[in-house]
């Protein structure tokens, strides 16, 4: 169970908290002008690493933000959390 | 017979406080502070249990929570009753009732014991390889195995008992209170940080406190007087809480643990009444100290197993700390000193120890001049070969061992005895240590797994640590302590430590026999009978890996999880294959420790609490008037209202006629609502829904679709314009929160730029939804003042108006096809204008309907329920819904995906109707679809998503998912039963009032 420091209420246990599936996936701005292979590598296609992985995840059950968190898929180290818009932690 | 083995008054043990207790029947007398293995041990008694597989007699082997073998039932009669509870844990009081397991009709006469003598029959994977032929008789086999499978009976009526869960942080945790535990939660309290200090047992002080051996000296006193000192000072320390009687269950990562501190099953019948018996504390500690301890290992040799047959650990325990003899004829079998330290004292209490059989060569410890001193005869380079006694063990046979160790020579002695301890060495219990997620490492020189490395948040002190000798652990205790705690000293650092050394063991995993290994039986695993041969049966055939050797042959899978003889396990796998152990690695060790009872696990969260209900404000008079309820989501909501002796059918067949004859009235409180404010409403709604918003007029209703981002639809509902910049949503009961979920994620991260706010009202407001041609009418009573012309508040638009002063909103929205309006009143007034409703409504013979009714009257119409009539696989277009889907829009959540290949492909399923050629049929919802009849394979077209008897229409009709229904209309389809093959007709989806003339009658 992970004790998680959300940006805005500080740490908390990982019951309040939901995984939003992986981060910095943005949303196309122009779908309409995508092909089919484009569109479906924004909608389908994600990584599942063995290692760092940046990550979306919701204070569901507190203040309902959405942040960011680098998290080390191998041993669940959270390395980072970040807000909405912040740029990833390159280490 | 029962004799008194009880032999000298021990401190922890109250004799004048006399117990009385029931085992299998009969009646025996123990003191405060046994045990129900110690006091069954006094009265003599060692014959507890059967075995899994072979209904072996078995007697108790240790004296704490690794036990294998002494599992009973507690409580046997009783709707408390507990299986697999072990007799060295369960504390005596009066009253107690306990009875042996797995064996019928006695322990001492049990009939499965023939399978002993049928053991060749048995082997590892004995089920798999004879329970598959033929496959067709697997059946017949399941209801034996079933009836032969299990140890313990659970209880069959629900647990009476109340049980609790805690949560607590502190800076420091200290599991286990033995002398590393004391001395680390000591400095780490003084230290000014919080502790917590856990112990499974109902006294602290480990092994140490009943220490006996001289040469063990600290600052010059006996190391257990010197211990009973410390925690005597314990009670004045601050910032420190113990608790025992506290096992922990599972350690998490980011050190969060689960322990079950047990409150009163130690407490007799009249003490229990109404107080919490278990609660599961759920710990978040800065940091950890493991003090866990080390388990003793047994020998694995040829009938290791009978009753009478025990840890040399715990022979000493059960004289030194219960003042109990295990036996008058006492024989130790060892491969390293521990078990000399057991003999001598039990000589020293005066019980009889005829002799040591070592199978090492010698060893120079101190101690072993003692035993020569007095007089017990030490067999050197010795192992056993047999035992006999088949409810208590007799004898034993001990031949020579050769130099390798892997046979036996010379001549065989036999020696009786009632006793044998065994000490194959010790285990570090790092169960705790590898679920928080570290790794071990090996110690070929050892032969133990020990931490492979202490962090920030954790380390494991004492012998769960590798260090087993009191210098050694003392002096490493201090040195990690500072590094750990950050403390410059601790109180420990000029201690005098004295101690005898001990010589290595000898690891011989599986001894040898005279006799051939298929004619023995070496057990591994006591509680699932698993023995060596079984594991070299697994190799010759073919298992590698230690987890499936583990699963084939069972082994470690008991309520004891192995916790004794996996280690020995892994070194027959490692000897037989020829690897080295470290290479092998070990099988997870998984939570719980010690298993847990399902009541401690749920806590409170049982009956009504087990998952909470959502009640409307209207509750109380659906009730009141007889109302059944469904679940929708977390709701309950009123489901139909039968009169008298009316079946569900009738109930819903009344109210479905009238609420189209006169009028109706439905609880529709727990649909979702959603205030949406800012700005960008009208921008944000045009990029969530399909259809467009902008140019929707304030005060008007517009029903919206919603699509997830792969084009399938997600919900939908009616939205209401309230102001220039505010809307009030309405989502479906079961999606409220995940739509909002779902918006709020889009606002947070995708357009950040749009000026909108969300907040979920679904709770603020009740709502009470009129439907019927008389609705009008009704309405109108109640609010004289408003206009209800066409003109004034036509379909789907809205008023705010006053009821009784109450500020009220009501939509003329219609999801039945009637005219109809939501009236939503301030939670709080719900039921006040409910009953509202229903009085002006008298005259009409106003009827409440639930929500079984809706959804016929809504199938009646056409209208789809999301999650009925769609699966998360339906686009709008296949519900042939492609009016909702704007074509000017740019983009919209979902829009793309709809012009993906495949979801324009040819041969989607497409809702349409169903009309069955005998109208009395109501076809089942779910049922399959089929073209032909003879067709084979057969093509399944589709399914029924609804399907009702119309009361209005009077015949049946049913919606449904069928390949390319779009282009099928009027064609006739087959829906195969069991019994019966259904023709049907598909449809239009719309069955009553297809011009849509009733929402203005």
């Amino acid at each position: 169970m992970f004790l998680i420091n959300c940006p805005y209420c500080g740490e908390r246990d990982q019951q309040e908290f939901k995984a939003g599936g992986e981060a910095h996936i943005e949303r196309p701005k122009q779908p309409t002008e995508l092909s089919d292979d484009e569109w479906a590598e924004y909608l389908f296609m994600r990584k599942n690493i063995k290692g760092v992985q940046f990550e979306r995840w919701n204070h569901a059950h507190g203040c309902r933000k959405w942040f960011n968190m680098a998290r080390d898929t191998s041993n669940d180290e959270i390395k980072a959390i970040y807000k909405i818009g912040e740029k990833p932690p390159t280490q | 017979m029962t004799q008194n083995l009880r032999v000298k008054s021990s401190e922890f043990i109250d004799e004048t406080n006399r117990i009385s207790f029931k085992f299998d029947g009969k009646t025996y007398y123990g003191f405060k502070g046994d045990t129900l293995a110690s006091a069954l041990i006094a009265n003599n008694v060692h014959l507890v249990g059967r075995s899994f597989k072979y209904h072996r007699p078995r007697g108790i082997m240790t004296s704490g929570s690794e036990e294998p073998n002494a599992i009973v039932q507690v409580n046997p009669n009783s709707n408390i009753t507990e299986p697999n509870a072990r007799a060295t844990e369960i504390e005596i009081y009066q009253g107690l009732e306990a009875s042996s397991q797995n064996c019928w009709p006695s322990v001492n006469f049990d009939i499965g014991a023939i399978n002993n003598f049928l053991a060749p029959l048995f082997p590892a994977g004995f089920y798999y390889k004879t329970f598959m032929w033929p496959k067709s008789f697997w059946e017949k086999y399941e209801f034996f195995i079933r009836h032969s499978a299990g140890l313990g009976k659970s209880p069959n009526t629900r647990d009476p008992d109340i049980y609790d869960h805690r949560n607590i942080h502190c800076d420091v945790l200290v599991v286990g209170a033995g002398i590393s535990g004391i001395i680390a939660a000591k400095n780490a309290a003084k230290n000014n940080f919080k502790t917590l200090l856990l112990d499974e047992k109902n006294e602290i002080g480990g092994s140490t406190i009943f220490e006996a051996n001289e040469d063990n000296k600290i600052n010059n006193n006996l190391a257990s007087e010197w211990l009973k000192k410390e925690i005597n000072e314990l009670k004045n320390i601050k910032n420190l809480e113990i608790k025992t009687r506290t096992s922990v269950a599972a350690y998490h990562q980011y050190n969060y643990l689960l322990a079950r501190e047990n409150l009163t099953d130690h407490l007799e019948k009249k003490d229990k009444k109404n107080k919490i018996r278990q609660r599961l504390l759920k710990i978040r500690a800065k940091k950890v100290i493991l003090a866990t301890g080390a388990l003793e290992r047994p020998l694995i040799f040829n009938n290791n197993d009978r009753p009478g047959i025990m840890l040399s650990s715990a022979i000493k325990k059960y004289s030194n700390f219960y003042g109990v003899a295990c036996g008058t004829k006492n024989i130790f079998f060892t491969n390293n000193d521990s078990a000399y330290e057991s003999a001598l004292s039990l000589h020293n209490k005066g019980i009889k120890v005829k002799a040591i059989i070592d199978i090492r060569e010698n060893s120079d410890a101190k101690i072993i001049k003692k035993i020569n001193d007095a007089g017990i005869k030490i067999y050197w380079s010795h192992t056993i070969v047999d035992t006999k006694g088949y409810k208590r063990i007799s004898s034993i046979s001990i031949m020579r061992l050769s130099n390798d160790g892997t046979s036996v020579t010379g001549s065989k002695i036999s020696i009786s005895c009632d006793c044998l301890g065994i000490a194959g060495g010790w285990t570090p219990a790092v169960h705790l240590y590898t679920q928080s997620g570290s790794k071990l490492t090996f110690d070929e020189e050892r032969k133990i797994f020990i931490p492979k490395a202490d962090t920030k948040e954790q380390i494991s002190v004492g012998s769960c640590g590798g260090d087993f000798e009191l210098d050694e652990i003392i002096r490493n205790l201090n040195y990690k302590l500072k590094n750990f705690l950050n403390i410059g000293k601790t109180d420990f650092d000029s201690i005098a430590l004295e101690n005898d050394h001990e010589t290595s063991n000898r690891n011989i995993w599986l001894l040898p026999s005279d006799q051939s290994i298929g004619k023995t039986k070496p057990f591994v695993d006591y509680q699932n009978d698993a023995t060596a041969k079984d594991i070299k049966l697994a190799l010759r055939e073919g298992f590698r890996s230690i987890e499936h050797v583990k699963r084939y042959t069972t082994t470690g899978m008991g309520t004891d999880q192995g916790k004794l003889g996996n280690m020995h396990a892994l070194g027959i796998i490692a000897d037989t294959a020829g690897v080295k152990m470290g290479e092998l690695g070990t099988t997870t060790f998984r939570p719980p420790y010690t298993p847990l009872t399902f009541g401690t696990i749920v806590g409170r969260n049982v009956g009504e609490f087990f998952d909470t209900f959502r009640r409307t404000p209207m509750n109380d008079w659906h009730i009141k008037n007889k109302a059944e309820f469904e679940n929708v989501g977390q709701w309950k909501r009123s489901w139909y209202y039968p009169k008298e002796d009316e079946t569900m059918h009738q109930a819903v067949q009344r109210e479905s006629k009238a609420a189209r004859q006169s009028a109706g009235i439905l609880d529709a409180s727990t649909l979702g609502k959603i205030d949406i404010q800012g700005s960008d409403s009208s921008e944000f709604l045009n990029r969530v829904y399909t259809n467009a918003w902008s140019k929707l007029p304030i005060g008007k209703c517009r029903y919206g679709l919603m699509l997830n981002e792969d084009g399938m639809v997600y919900d939908d509902g009616v939205t209401t314009r309230l102001g220039e910049n505010h809307y009030i949503m309405t989502t479906t009961t079961g999606g409220a929160a995940n739509v909002l979920g779902k918006l709020e994620d889009y606002l947070q991260t995708e357009w950040p730029e749009l000026d909108v706010y969300l907040t979920s009202v679904t709770d603020h407001f009740a709502t009470a939804s009129l439907c019927g041609p008389n609705s009008k009418k009704i309405l109108n009573k109640i609010i004289p003042d408003l206009d209800l012309s066409d003109d004034n508040f036509p379909h789907m638009s809205f008023k705010e108006v006053l009821i009784n002063k109450i500020k009220c909103r009501i939509m003329r929205i219609s999801f039945t096809g009637e005219l109809s309006y939501e009236i939503n009143a301030p939670a709080s007034y719900g039921e006040a204008i409910w009953q509202k409703c229903i009085e002006a409504g008298k005259e009409f013979d106003i009827t409440p309907y639930g929500t079984e009714t809706m959804h016929l009257l809504r199938a009646e119409k056409g209208f789809i329920i999301v999650g009925q009539d769609t699966d998360g696989t339906m686009t709008p277009i296949d519900l042939q819904m492609d009016w909702i889907v704007s074509k000017k829009k740019y983009d919209f959540i979902g829009k793309r995906s709809l012009y993906r290949s495949d979801t324009m492909k040819k041969n989607r399923k497409q809702l349409v109707g169903l009309l069955t050629e005998d109208p009395n049929i109501v076809l089942e919802e779910g049922a399959q679809i089929v073209s032909e009849l003879n067709q084979k394979p057969v093509e399944m077209l589709g399914h029924v998503t609804s399907s009702y008897f119309s009361p209005n229409l009077n015949k049946s009709i049913a919606l449904a998912v069928v390949k390319d229904g779009k282009n099928m209309k009027g064609k006739k389809l087959f829906i195969p039963m069991k019994n019966k093959n259904i023709s049907v007709t598909v449809s239009k989806t719309i069955f009553y009032d297809e011009e849509n003339k009733r929402i203005n009658a």
